[in-house]
């Protein structure tokens, strides 16, 4: 059954419909998982369980990748 | 070459061995071309990174993996912009994950103008992430009580400034430093101040193991030459700490005998 999800990501909100894995949320960002970690509600969510980890409504996430620093 | 002269001269940081004693930053480069070709010059085998929101309206931007192959070299994920103990867990946790590994370089840093390292938290942030698993090399003052304490909770490297964060000032503090290197028992790094390659060699003629800067080879105006510059500087530094200098004397001593000179 779908739901609306609304979420916010790096302190952006969006609105999604779910079920929505975060694996399949990285693949609609355009994202590949292999550069990124994600973290949901302050917890990381390690990358094996991407797929298996289901979004839920006022979940907030963070993405973040490795750029260039001192 | 050169290079085989001291391919045995290792140091060794949570483990791992490095031949290159110089650890540079990814940061400040013109582009990602430019960072990849002036780490590649620089010869070293560390790079410190940082750990930031992707950007999502633009999921496609080249990322630094692309350009510095993780496998290649060894990230240093670091904790630029954490001012809590707190921070800089939850940034270090999120570049593990994406990483995969738990060697980091902690800083928290004071308010400008010095962005000098803020050692109550700085103390606080490392215990933290000891007992969250990670090996911390850690920036510090060039405070030998403070990097006692960091040592004795399980830091892997203490990483005192030379001179303010991307300053270029050389190394203020030579005596200080010196100190330091006698009391450590773990790998000890000038990080921070490094201007030109002078600096760095002088940073390793005190005794340093390795040396980290990002500024001087960034901010040079041709920064692939300053990274070879700093490859050399690096290595002549630690040739002449390990010759041994000639003693300081005050007044001349001719370098020619005096014996056996023609006389009319």
């Amino acid at each position: 059954m779908q739901t609306s999800l609304t979420v916010s990501i790096n302190g952006e909100r969006r609105d999604l419909t779910g079920p929505l894995s975060v694996a399949a949320l990285l693949d609609t960002l355009g994202l590949d998982m292999r550069k990124v970690a994600v973290e949901r509600n302050m917890e990381i969510v390690p990358r094996s369980t991407y797929a298996a980890t289901l979004l839920a409504d006022g979940d907030e996430l963070e993405i973040v990748h490795f750029i260039g620093g001192g | 070459m050169d290079g085989a002269i001291h391919a045995e001269d290792t140091w060794t940081v949570a483990g791992r061995s490095f031949r290159s004693r110089l650890i540079v930053g990814t940061g400040k480069y013109k582009d990602l071309e430019e960072t990849a070709a002036a780490i590649e010059a620089s010869g070293a085998e560390i790079v410190t990174v940082a750990v930031r929101r992707v950007n999502l309206s633009d999921p496609k931007a080249p990322m630094l993996q692309d350009f510095v192959d993780p496998k290649k070299y060894t990230y240093l994920p670091n904790t630029a912009g954490c001012h809590t103990a707190q921070d800089a867990v939850r940034t270090l946790r999120l570049a593990r994950e994406a990483g995969g590994w738990n060697l980091v370089k902690l800083e928290v840093l004071g308010p400008p103008p010095t962005l000098y390292p803020d050692m109550v938290h700085t103390l606080q942030a490392a215990e933290a992430l000891i007992k969250d698993g990670f090996e911390v090399m850690v920036y510090c003052a060039d405070d030998p009580v403070a990097a006692k304490r960091l040592e004795e909770l399980g830091c892997v490297a203490i990483m005192p400034l030379g001179a303010p964060i991307g300053s270029g000032l050389g190394i203020q503090n030579p005596a200080m430093i010196s100190m330091m290197i006698e009391q450590a028992k773990v790998p000890l790094l000038v990080d921070a101040g490094v201007g030109t390659a002078s600096d760095a060699a002088i940073a390793m003629e005190l005794g340093c193991d390795a040396v980290l800067l990002n500024s001087a080879i960034a901010m040079a105006k041709d920064p692939i030459r300053m990274a070879r510059a700093m490859k050399h500087a690096v290595e002549a530094g630690r040739l002449a700490y390990l010759a041994g200098r000639m003693p300081r004397r005050m007044g001349a001593d001719p370098s020619s005998p005096l014996t056996g000179l023609i006389r009319r």
